[in-house]
């Protein structure tokens, strides 16, 4: 069991953690027509859109409601009018999903009173829906904010179900974690409907921010679960969380709608993909399909081809506290060492980390830490540590802002695994240790010395 | 906070702001920002300007001090090289916790300093402050103060609180920080006549290095440069230069006066982007260190340069002109702004949206302005439909732009390349010119177009978004013709000032109505011009459009050219149409740069450079050539 530690510098070096607004309005993009909203002056905006720009290559709805000094010492009430206003009229938005940030919470601004006020002042938005997170920037991270956000979601418009009304015996809530990629949502999509049942996935960032050519432009969010489909949410039969950190929306749809359901706070590998199929076969009442049972066997088989690489191998993961949970356990099962593991904020989950000691720090004590393992694993910031240390960085997470793709990653599921296996091990394979004459007994010296680090290369 | 907002009001002041100088006193006060709206606005806040103002100094820790938002969500995401230290690059900041918003942030900033000193010993930390601590009330001037007198180490507090104001603001202030507490402090080993500073350069993407090695062949020594590239040492004896060079843009502009101001450094505006500003630029930078009392053969060795190097440009890009002729590319941008990027562009055979801007008529040079002075943010809003539309009215080839209208491009399916700060290339001086071009040629003839634009094998062709683009605009012209009246509605319609969202059609009705003369009446009774002021030209010649009919028959002839020529074409140095034209005649000027040398005109804020260039043209033409073609 792994014991959580807290680094004791007052100065964050290279930091790992991104601030809780910006996962509350992640998981809002992954509702249809719907604006994100930071109550904050407008870097706080500019930053998070920057950063998904980035990370995704697509354009991304962000607003602010660009609170000046004097207004933020005054209280936001106006901004925050004016800005659902026009976004309402201007963007055409049908949901406005506000974040509070750090300023905005440090005066102690309450969005609540003020999106009563503007239903007062403002009859004619009533088709627009409003959902409010508190989210401090000083206060805990990215999936955190994730997580608030969609239990809001949930709680403000989800129409509530008495427990014992007829339900859709197909219909399946999904609640992803906020680690997972659009590519990991589409592979569960695949994979649930194979079992011939309905899911529906909130947040659904597959449907918005997959990269897709609209058929239309909209400034708000291009796809997702439609406000419709959530407020129908209730008469599902059966919801299934991804990641021990939607344990709360999970309760809060239970609460809401009396829907039962099934946390599986991994998604990666063998077992954890064994019990996710087992648990669909169960609640659907079919077979598993031929596909899927073709999938594991590869699967099978591309742990018997990758462990011969990753047997032993000393990795260095910097993650968000249920993606490093998850992913370092399955490379743990692949045989590697996770000799380091540094994340952003302390959750019980982490004791399961398959390590003596996870770190709460950022990407300096990560850097720090790691020389002498094989392989970094974290965000694209984990970069200039790779540099300097001369070992391979495997990007995971968000932001990944210097590579294409971050958005299709895929590694849930039987296919997911196996393909994450093999790309891991290739970069393994990529930077074998290359013998040489004075590999075991060094020659006596000529010229300089012969201590090269070896060339290593990133993906 | 009283010292942020005394520094605010200093900068707003700024005598060498030509828009500043046209404004009251009043509006001074409100500042050169226009008021955000909330809900829409999209730019960044003043601490991010402040950042990036400063971060590409290379040897120097960034030290931000605020909740995790400012700088982890941020960092390391800028195109700024450097060609030594790369701790600029390491984010450092505070990461304040709740704990630290109750009793306050001093002391774990203070041991943040210490800390950055122990480990990485830089020979400068440069502390940023964030809108949380600024409300809380961190006092960093005392931190810093402290700090530097225990660690015997200059610790420069850059007081730039993101609620302040938007970007540009924090790049004047992030100027403040530098002038309060670096420049001056450190002496030169030794000076040349030829030492100069280069302000507003930040290095892009290694831009500086396309321009460096040449004016280092040339003789010139860059003292300082601000802040691409640039060493702690060096910023300090920026004091010590003969002259300044500020590049393109107003954002250290405060900087620059202020150095000549305290030091008597003489400063002149302008930009490494396109072959002709690239060697004006060289000329102009040489003169001043040759009126600074460096030998008149300086601009020989100059001109040499100059020479060789347009020479090399140009038959570079020779080579490309029969790929690229008559390929029509829409320019659209807030970053590079020069009217000699699109000489250069021309000068290979692309047509700028349709026209070629030396010998186009009036009409056509607003159609470009109107394309091409709107930044991104008028693209927003629109659907790939219409961007696919805009682009076939345009009948472009390629779109220029920066900023988000990116996606949409791509999204429409249209060739489109990269020229804002985020782009990966670089474009400045006689190489950047030819990588430019060379870009253009790769975008343009890369083989993906004609697949990307295919429609799927189950689609109906006539189904296609782009054919349902195409019927709708043609529908619409169709309504447009057969009804003058919704013609009209269209035209009134049309967006002027974009800050107060003011159409054409309000501004007529209400010049009508209250007999509107002057621009300030139009503002005070629509709010058009209120914000940016931008439109306030267009709003002008509104005016004088709707109150033509009913002068025309006051004025006589006399009167009608007295009056035309008393027009201010420059707003900042108060340059009157007459004046330039006198100027031309009578000096036998020929480019915008020999005019604004004689009459000032267009060495303020520069925006009126393009009529300057109108008059010039009227004026030549009207004059017979006396030299041989």
């Amino acid at each position: 069991m792994a014991i959580v530690k807290f680094n004791k510098k007052a100065c964050t070096v290279n930091p790992l953690k991104m601030s809780q607004p910006v996962g509350g309005a992640l998981a809002f993009m992954g509702v249809k027509d719907a604006m994100p909203l930071f109550h904050g002056s407008q870097g706080c905006t500019s930053f998070g859109l920057v950063l998904f720009v980035r990370h995704f290559k697509e354009a991304i709805p962000l607003q602010t409601t660009a609170m000046s000094e004097v207004a933020t010492v005054l209280g936001g009430y106006e901004n925050v009018e004016q800005a659902i206003v026009n976004i309402s009229n201007k963007q055409k938005a049908r949901l406005i999903g506000i974040c509070s940030t750090g300023v905005t919470e440090t005066k102690g601004d309450d969005v609540d009173a003020y999106i009563k006020l503007v239903r007062q002042q403002h009859p004619e938005l009533e088709h627009v829906s409003l959902v409010y997170v508190s989210t401090p920037d000083f206060k805990d991270a990215f999936q955190d904010g994730w997580e608030k956000t969609v239990a809001k979601i949930i709680e403000t418009l989800v129409k509530p179900v008495e427990v014992d009304a007829p339900r859709n015996p197909k219909k399946l809530v999904v609640l992803p974690g906020s680690h997972l990629t659009p590519g990991d949502l589409d592979e569960l999509r695949d994979i649930i409907e194979a079992f011939g049942l309905e899911p529906y996935f909130l947040p659904d960032l597959a449907g918005s921010l997959d990269g897709h050519i609209p058929e239309d432009f909209t400034p708000t969010t291009l796809g997702g679960i439609s406000l419709e489909e959530i407020a129908d949410l209730g008469d599902a039969f059966h919801a299934i969380a991804l990641g021990s950190h939607m344990r709360l929306a999970a309760e809060t749809l239970e609460k809401k709608a009396g829907i039962p359901f099934r946390i599986f706070d991994r998604m990666i590998g063998l077992i954890p993909t064994d019990e996710f199929i087992a648990h669909l076969a169960a609640i659907s009442g079919r077979e598993v399909p031929n596909k899927i049972k073709r999938q594991r066997g590869q699967l099978v088989d591309a742990m018997l081809d990758g462990h011969f690489h990753t047997g032993g191998k000393k990795l260095a993961i910097g993650l968000e506290p249920d993606f490093l949970y998850d992913l370092s356990n399955f490379l743990h099962e692949m045989g590697c060492k996770i000799e380091v593991a540094v994340t952003t904020n302390d959750k019980p989950i982490l004791e399961q980390v398959p390590i003596e000691e996870v770190l709460v720090g950022d990407l300096e004590d990560f850097e720090k830490m790691a020389p002498g393992c094989d392989l970094l694993i974290t965000h694209a910031h984990g970069r200039q540590a790779a540099d300097r240390l001369h070992i391979p960085l495997f990007r995971m997470g968000l932001p990944i802002f210097d590579r294409l793709g971050a958005a299709h990653i895929t590694s849930v599921g039987y296919r997911g695994a196996r393909d994450l296996i093999f790309k891991i091990a290739n970069v393994f394979i990529e930077n074998m240790h290359v013998v040489r004459p004075d590999t075991w007994y060094p020659h006596p010296v000529e010229g300089h010395a012969s201590e090269h680090a070896p060339a290593s290369t990133t993906h | 906070m009283s010292s942020v907002s005394a520094t605010i009001q200093d900068v707003f002041n700024e005598p060498g702001c030509a828009k500043n100088a046209g404004k009251s006193e009043k509006e001074k006060k409100k500042g050169c920002t226009k008021q955000l709206q909330p809900g829409g606005a999209a730019g960044g806040c003043a601490f991010d300007g402040a950042k990036i103002a400063l971060q590409p100094i290379t040897d120097v820790a960034h030290l931000v001090h605020g909740p995790i938002a400012c700088e982890g969500n941020s960092w390391d995401n800028r195109g700024a090289f450097s060609s030594g230290s790369s701790l600029y690059r390491t984010g450092f900041t505070t990461d304040i916790n709740e704990t630290d918003v109750v009793f306050g942030g001093e002391k774990r900033l203070y041991k943040s300093i210490k800390e950055i000193i122990e480990k990485y010993n830089p020979p400068s930390v440069f502390v940023y402050q964030t809108c949380v601590p600024a409300m809380i009330g961190d006092d960093i001037d005392a931190v810093c103060k402290a700090a530097s007198k225990k660690f015997g180490k200059p610790i420069v507090p850059v007081n730039s609180p993101g609620f302040v104001g938007p970007k540009n603001l924090g790049n004047k202030l992030a100027g403040e920080a530098l002038l309060a507490h670096v420049i001056g402090t450190v002496e030169p080993e030794y000076t040349t006549p030829y030492d100069v500073n280069i302000i507003g350069e930040y290095n892009l993407a290694g831009e500086m290095w396309q321009v460096e090695p040449l004016l280092k062949e040339i003789g010139f020594r860059i003292i300082s440069c601000i802040s691409g590239d640039a060493k702690y040492n060096e910023v300090a004896q920026a004091h010590r230069a003969k002259a300044t060079m500020m590049v393109c843009s107003k954002a250290m502009i405060n900087i620059t006066r202020k150095l000549e101001d305290r030091y008597g450094i003489p400063y002149f505006e302008g930009s490494f982007y396109g072959i002709g500003d690239m060697s004006d630029s060289i000329r102009q930078l040489a003169q001043l260190v040759i009126d600074q009392g460096a030998p008149p053969e300086f601009m020989d060795r100059a001109e040499a340069v100059i020479a060789r190097e347009e020479k090399k440009a140009w038959e570079a890009m020779a080579a490309y002109t029969p790929r690229l002729k008559g390929k029509k590319v829409l320019l659209i941008t807030g970053g590079v702004k020069s009217w000699s990027v699109v000489a250069a562009l021309q000068e290979v055979g692309l047509e700028i949206v349709g026209t070629s801007v030396k010998k186009s008529t009036k009409e056509d040079k607003e159609r470009i302005k109107e394309l091409m002075g709107e930044d991104a943010h008028a693209f927003d809003d629109m659907s790939p439909r219409e961007m696919y539309n805009m682009l076939k009215d345009a009948r472009a080839d390629i779109m220029l732009s920066g900023g988000r209208s990116q996606f949409i491009a791509l999204k429409a399916s249209m060739p489109w390349l990269d020229i804002n700060q985020e782009r990966h290339h670089a474009y400045a001086g006689y190489e950047g010119m030819v990588a430019l071009v060379k870009e253009i040629d790769k975008a343009l003839y890369n083989p993906i177009w004609e697949q990307v634009r295919r429609a799927a094998p189950w689609q109906n062709p006539a189904e296609t978004w782009q054919a349902k683009a195409e019927a709708e605009a043609a529908r619409e012209a169709a309504e447009l013709a057969a009804d003058p009246a919704k013609a009209e509605a269209k035209r009134r319609s049309k967006k002027i000032c974009k800050c107060k969202s003011v159409d054409l059609g309000t501004i007529e009705d209400a010049i009508r109505t209250g007999s509107l003369k002057t621009v300030a009446d139009v503002t005070a009774a629509t709010n058009a011009g209120g914000g940016c002021t931008g439109c306030c030209g267009t709003i002008e010649d509104i005016i004088a459009d709707v109150l033509q009919p009913a002068e025309a028959v006051v004025l006589d002839p006399v009167q009608a050219e007295e009056k035309r020529r008393a027009k201010k074409v420059c707003n900042c140095k108060e340059v009157t149409v007459g004046a330039i034209e006198d100027a031309i005649r009578a000096k036998g000027l020929s480019t915008v740069a020999e005019v604004t040398a004689e009459t000032e005109a267009g060495s303020g804020c520069g925006s009126c450079g393009e009529t300057v260039e109108e008059i010039l043209g009227e004026v030549l033409a009207s004059v017979p050539r006396i030299a041989a073609e």
